[in-house]
């Protein structure tokens, strides 16, 4: 890198000075592959997440972008400690969290608490509502008997449901109300830090706005922490403080929304953002689209040095040789990238991204 | 005469709990050459009607009545062996999930060549050349050997061409593409509609586009049918939809979506309430419970007609252009619809 502003990541987490709610570092989940009937050997690793260094500030929406297979919903579920990681350390204020099992993560897991995408499959079909909101409650033992029904009953009503709703069973909801007892239930315990991944990916679009207005409400109600999962790259600006780009288990983008939108530096980001279909049909016309060659590498074989270069209109022969590293190119703007767009292609972000354009208002 | 013409079609599904409309008297026809984007949430009655079309619903619970001419002959009134040559070769289909219309015990050069000989007396190295030629003409790289691949072997993205392949192994006159990009990302789904767009250019096909997502239409399509709850909101060109829509329904649609195209907005949006039960939809208009604009008049179902003058430009909404033109504006140039604060 020539960049003077430059500055390696290698010890320094591409954070603010002050050290964020959640501190990820040099977070890796591999998989093994196993192979062989009577002896178990191991003959390769899916590399999901390889080596995520991040942090989140209290209050804030980061975004987390990629294609499915990019390692994102992992990222999540190890933070989480759902699934342990093979290294890495994940920090919530100050506290760690990799090597916690069962009984020590307890009081954790108070603090953080995750929503899915599916809202049919992550609630229990044989329970009512009123036992769904309420078993983290319980199993805190935060509440019980007529205090326990009045404080389910008041969440449902924060996120949008009534007391009428107590004792159905979640096939009689809708997906977008399944949802919202999702929340409800995710809310129960008071956490800081709620992971959402993909939760309005299943649902319609009218559907999808209440959602996240619902979301945004609730964020600002109980000062929450999110991390945002989606692929839809017009709902995560919409929600997000920061964007993180994900392609095949690291981070090759991380910056500002507004920055990450409409100044992106790495390729990746730009054919994400230029492939995304526009609800405008002049817009769309006038506009140069980036469409990618080729699917997603397998993440168990991933290209060497930067793993975008099969797919990068703009890759060279260093591509394939050295990795890049995460490097900030100011304002809290860090992209991996030999050929950072900005420097050496600005006229492909101004062909491929459709101007902003201006309120009237 | 058109290509594809639907008149007031219906279809009814009698369950033990009542009558489902699911399509409630839909009308609309294609040319060749043109793209015809359907877009509605889930449950509106979408796929059904392209179903119907293909005369896949028939089922003894099911009535359905209307006209689907085809040429000017009424695909309703066709035998089962008639309906086996549309299917496929007249009118194809591909799918939203490319994963569960594919059979994963055989090679997709065996399923390839099986819908070739279906349809054609030809040998069978002629049916496997035109297989390989297939996939090539959808983009998937070395063809002849990818045929004896399993489904599994192949990425989504990939599927999915493979889907498009075989729906055209026939060149048929119109393609019936039901949520073809939704269970893929962004870059594919990409690469999909281009896929779509340059073979329709190529083969001259009308193409039906089922859609939940007005970016992939505004990307695609000719001409739009909105529809809610199982009758067909409002219709008109591409710009009339995304320029000066008349239906409420279709601001809700447009202001709820996240744009990225626009500066990030404050609050999106939302249309309040949920879709109706389609066993008992609301008297008259349907979507008059969620509709902030609602008036005596909406008790009556308005009929789909043009109300602002322009021909093709139909819609079912009761209130007067010139007041829809006030009510719609939201912010800027984006339009959407106003919800009262609850």
């Amino acid at each position: 890198m020539t960049a003077a502003a430059a500055t390696a990541t290698t010890d320094g987490a591409p954070a603010g000075a002050r050290a964020g709610l959640l501190e990820i570092r040099d977070l890796v989940k591999h998989f093994p592959i196993k192979s062989g009937v009577v002896i178990d050997r191991q003959v390769g690793a899916v590399q999901a997440v390889d080596g995520v260094t991040l942090s989140v500030k209290e209050g804030e929406t980061l975004g987390l972008v990629g294609e499915s297979g990019c390692g994102k919903s992992t990222l999540c579920r190890t933070v989480l400690q759902l699934i342990p990681p093979t290294s890495g350390s994940v920090q919530f204020e100050g506290k760690e969290l990799v090597g916690l099992r069962g009984r020590g993560l307890r009081p954790l897991r108070r603090e953080m608490q995750m929503i899915f995408q599916d809202p049919y499959a992550s609630l229990n079909p044989r329970q009512r509502v009123g036992q769904i909101v309420g078993t983290p409650l319980r199993i805190h033992g935060l509440a019980s008997g007529d205090s326990l029904k009045r404080q389910v009953n008041e969440l449902l009503e924060r996120v949008g449901l009534g007391p009428e709703h107590y004792n159905r069973f979640p096939h009689e909801f809708s997906g977008g109300q399944r949802q919202r007892i999702g929340i409800a239930r995710a809310l129960a315990l008071r956490p800081k830090l709620i992971i959402a991944d993909e939760p309005v990916s299943a649902l319609d679009v009218s559907i999808q706005a209440q959602i996240i207005n619902l979301l945004e409400d609730l964020q600002d109600e109980f000062k929450l922490t999110y991390i945002f999962v989606a692929h839809d790259l017009g709902v995560i600006r919409h929600v997000s403080d920061r964007i993180a780009v994900m392609y095949l288990g690291k981070i090759v983008e991380l910056g500002p929304a507004e920055e990450v939108y409409s100044k992106p530096i790495h390729p990746y980001t730009l054919s994400l953002l230029s492939a995304l279909p526009i609800p405008d049909p002049k817009a769309n016309a006038e506009r140069e689209q980036i469409v990618l060659e080729g699917d997603l590498p397998s993440p168990a074989n991933p290209p060497a040095a930067c793993r975008f270069h099969t797919r990068c209109p703009y890759a060279t022969e260093i591509c394939s040789r050295e990795e890049p590293a995460l490097v900030n190119y100011g304002n809290d703007h860090w992209a991996a990238c030999h050929h950072p767009l900005h420097r050496e292609h600005p006229e492909a972000v101004a062909e491929a991204l459709p101007e902003l354009k201006q309120e009237s208002a | 005469m058109s290509l594809l013409e639907i008149q007031d079609l219906k279809v009814h599904f009698h369950t033990d709990d009542g009558v489902v409309r699911a399509v409630d008297g839909a009308s609309f026809a294609v040319d060749e050459g043109q793209t015809l984007g359907i877009v509605g949430e889930s449950g509106c009655g979408k796929s059904v009607a392209n179903m119907t079309i293909l005369g896949l619903t028939q089922s003894p619970v099911t009535s359905i009545s209307g006209r689907i001419l085809l040429d000017g002959r009424d695909l309703l009134e066709a035998s089962p062996d008639e309906m086996q040559v549309v299917r496929g070769q007249e009118i194809a289909m591909i799918f939203q999930d490319p994963l569960t219309s594919l059979h994963p015990f055989y090679k997709i050069g065996s399923q390839l060549t099986e819908a070739i000989l279906v349809h054609k007396d030809v040998p069978k190295q002629e049916a496997r050349d035109r297989a390989i030629e297939l996939l090539g003409l959808v983009g998937i790289p070395d063809a002849a050997s990818r045929m004896g691949d399993y489904p599994h072997e192949f990425s989504g993205g990939m599927r999915q061409r493979v889907m498009i392949a075989m729906a055209l192994v026939n060149d048929p006159k119109i393609l019936i593409a039901d949520e073809p990009t939704t269970a893929l990302d962004v870059t594919i789904q990409a690469q999909i509609l281009r896929l779509i767009q340059s073979l329709q250019e190529r083969l001259g096909m009308a193409v039906i586009l089922i859609t939940h997502d007005l970016g992939v239409v505004a990307d695609v399509a000719n001409y739009i049918n909105v529809m809610y709850a199982g009758r067909i909101v409002e219709a008109g060109t591409l710009d009339e939809i995304f320029y000066d829509p008349q239906h409420p329904y279709t601001w809700g649609l447009l202001g709820s979506l996240a744009r990225p195209d626009r500066p990030r907005a404050e609050r999106l949006s939302q249309v309040r309430g949920q879709p109706p039960s389609l066993l008992a939809p609301p008297q008259g208009c349907h979507f008059r419970p969620r509709c902030p604009h609602e008036f005596d008049r909406c008790k009556e179902t308005p009929a789909l007609e043009s109300r602002t003058g322009t021909p093709g430009h139909l819609d079912r909404c009761w209130l007067p252009p010139e007041k829809k033109r006030t009510l719609r504006v939201v912010k800027g140039d984006q339009i959407g619809l106003e919800v009262p604060a609850a």
